[in-house]
């Protein structure tokens, strides 16, 4: 397990150097998800299946989907349909797909060693979480719920197109 | 089956924190400084979650899911004043609307 921590933090380093050197956004965006992706491998290496879930699902599923939104809205003008015959070119994926391809082996190692402990610390599994979370930190949990109506509420406000 | 030390985790998160930061200040297009953000609360998270793992507590993945929700709610007014910004003055350069008007 240790190895996987030390193979999957140097993914996440290399792929977030390349995040903050693109000047595509788009190719960016690919790195972050990798970057996101390994650091989910991070967390279930220290024992917490449960963060590495909300991890892949929360941030690289729905925190990217919007920025993929955001990014398809702002690039509706003439050049779209070359740009993405630009996107579209291999040379542009394969650095993710490699890094990806890195995590992938990780995970099938993990899987056929069967050895699903976390490297030298507790696993703490989303049982202990869970009823943490709803007992000592029930007023968090409901202070959450409301900075999440707030930024609904603030985004709809300011994403509304004015008709006059 | 080695432990690793706390102090690498911690490392990591400091060295995705570093390059966050760095990306924030070099870049002057407002769609990278979000994402540069982001990397930097993910990098915070991650240590909450490595300090957890050292004392065996549930405390630092509570932390860890407080950042999410916040960052959530965070990228979406961010990006909702982003499509703004980009509708009123047709740029996402952050150097050009750095003056303000009133």
């Amino acid at each position: 397990m240790a190895v996987i921590f030390y193979i999957s933090s140097a993914v996440a380093i290399l792929s977030t150097v390349m995040v903050i050197t693109r000047m595509n956004a788009v190719h960016a965006l690919l790195y972050l998800i990798v970057s996101l992706l390994s650091v989910a491998v991070i967390f279930f290496t220290l024992g917490a299946p449960f963060i590495a879930a909300l991890e892949v699902i929360i941030y690289a599923g729905a925190i990217m989907v919007l920025f993929v939104f955001v990014m398809m809205m702002l690039n509706m003008g003439t050049k779209a349909a070359e740009q993405e015959r630009k996107w579209i070119n291999p040379r542009m994926y394969v650095g993710p797909a490699i890094l990806a391809a890195i995590l992938g082996v990780e995970l099938v190692y993990m899987l056929a060693s069967g050895s699903n402990r976390a490297a030298g610390f507790e696993m703490i599994g989303p049982k202990a979480v869970g009823i943490s979370l709803y007992s000592s930190y029930i007023i968090g949990l409901e202070l959450a719920g409301m900075l999440l109506l707030a930024g609904l509420v603030g985004a709809f406000h300011l994403g509304r197109q004015d008709k006059d | 089956m080695t432990a690793i030390p706390m102090e690498h985790g911690l490392l990591v998160a400091a060295v995705l924190f570093m390059l966050g930061l760095i990306g924030l200040l070099v870049r002057r297009n407002i769609i990278f400084m979000l994402l540069s953000i982001e990397i930097m609360l993910n990098a915070a998270g991650l240590a909450f979650v490595v300090a957890g793992a050292r004392w065996a507590q549930v405390e630092g993945q509570i932390m860890f899911m407080f950042i999410l929700a916040m960052a959530a709610a965070e990228v979406a007014v961010g990006l909702a004043l982003v499509l703004l910004m980009y509708r009123k003055f047709k740029t996402l350069d952050s150097d050009q609307v750095s003056r303000m008007r009133g």
